[in-house]
């Protein structure tokens, strides 16, 4: 698996790793936005983020847009019993100090009704809506629908 | 105890299309009762499904009798869950390297309805080739899956549906015993020497 990430890193070397960026907005650090390719405009997407709240009150992630897709939510993989379900998660809790990821088999952004099939290298926009610190718009970065996240850490490693 | 008993005489007793897809509501509650331990999979030999390949052949349990197999239940317009235990699976084949060849590799749709084999074929082209997709009709995945103990159920959302399904990766031993499973969030580290344990 490993060798998988770092070859797919070499492919992504070329261009520069949007999903590698980070963005601050107030007291939120908004990192690795992206998603995964798409097969036709047909199927849902997924939107996968890190959210870290350095402020010393909480906040909540309660709403994503896009103009990529219609019907953006919020969704949360549950496995229970063996089972997995994406229940619709109303608002994602982001605890003062911590960091809250959004990525595969957890909380994560769903994309309904895409506009476009979303292809690798792409960009597009996405507006995260917070509870108290308001609207901010990322880019995320389409990555292969094989890949399991971008590697962001490679000279630590 | 008496309660698996129920679930097992709820499996035998009839699965049409219908009662499968009716049925599952009970089935599922009854399943949160017992442990996973309480439910294992039977046999392959014992299986009995009859389903087609993303490449059109015919696949019935006694095609997989003979060789290691692993196999996974989801389904194409899953855009969390599936994708990433495909290329789990994908990384763990390139790990075993050349003796992944000697493994059946199955993805079973949960949405024959939408999984045709055509569909099955696009989707897993992006994956290990060794993937070889499942599908069939309703009742016949509905049999796949009550050998694997395995469940899933269509969920209605607003103008579309989404399938919850049974996320753990199932290993049976090349004479069809069943070996183990790897748990959707068990860490991935070991995933790769439980496929060798059923490969032996
Ligand atoms: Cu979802």
């Amino acid at each position: 698996m490993k060798t998988q990430i770092i070859s797919t890193l070499i492919l992504m070397a070329a261009s520069p790793a949007i999903a590698c960026e980070s963005t601050t907005f107030g007291d939120l650090s908004i990192a690795n936005p992206w998603s995964r390719a798409t097969i036709g405009a047909g199927r849902p997407a997924v939107f996968y983020v890190a959210i870290t709240n350095d402020g010393a009150s909480d906040d909540a992630l309660v709403a994503i847009s896009t103009p990529a897709a219609g019907r953006p939510m919020l969704h949360e993989t549950t496995v229970t019993d063996g089972v997995a379900s994406m229940p619709h998660a109303m608002s994602i809790p982001l605890p003062a100090g911590q960091t809250v990821q959004l990525a595969p088999g957890g909380y994560h952004g769903m994309l309904m009704g895409l506009t476009a099939a979303l292809k690798e290298g792409e960009t597009f926009p996405v507006t995260l809506t917070f509870e108290v610190a308001g609207d901010v718009t990322v880019n995320a970065e389409v990555l292969s629908l094989r890949v399991e996240g971008p590697d962001c850490e490679t000279d630590g490693q | 105890m008496r309660n698996r008993r129920a679930v097992i005489l709820g499996i035998g007793g009839g699965l049409g299309a219908l009662a499968f897809t009716l049925g599952l509501g009970w089935w599922r509650s009854s399943g949160a009762v017992s442990s996973s331990a309480d439910l294992l999979p039977v046999p392959i030999s014992e299986m009995d499904f009859d389903l087609i390949s993303h490449g059109g052949e015919r696949v019935r349990p006694a095609d997989w009798i003979g060789r290691p197999t692993m196999v996974f239940f989801g389904f194409t317009w899953c855009p969390d869950v599936c994708p990433t235990t495909l290329s789990d699976i994908s990384g763990w084949l390139d790990d075993l390297g050349p003796d992944a060849d000697r493994l059946n590799v199955s993805l079973i749709t949960v949405d024959p309805e939408r999984d045709s084999p055509e569909v099955l074929a696009d989707y897993l082209s992006h994956f290990d080739p060794r993937i070889v997709g499942l599908t069939g009709t309703l009742s016949e995945i509905g049999r796949a899956a009550s050998g694997f103990r395995a469940r899933f159920e269509k969920v209605p959302r607003e103008d579309d549906y989404t399938m919850d399904h049974t996320a753990g990766v199932f290993l049976f031993r090349a004479d069809g015993r069943f070996a183990s499973i790897i748990d959707y969030h068990e860490d991935r580290r070991f995933a790769v020497p439980k496929i060798r344990r059923a490969m032996q």
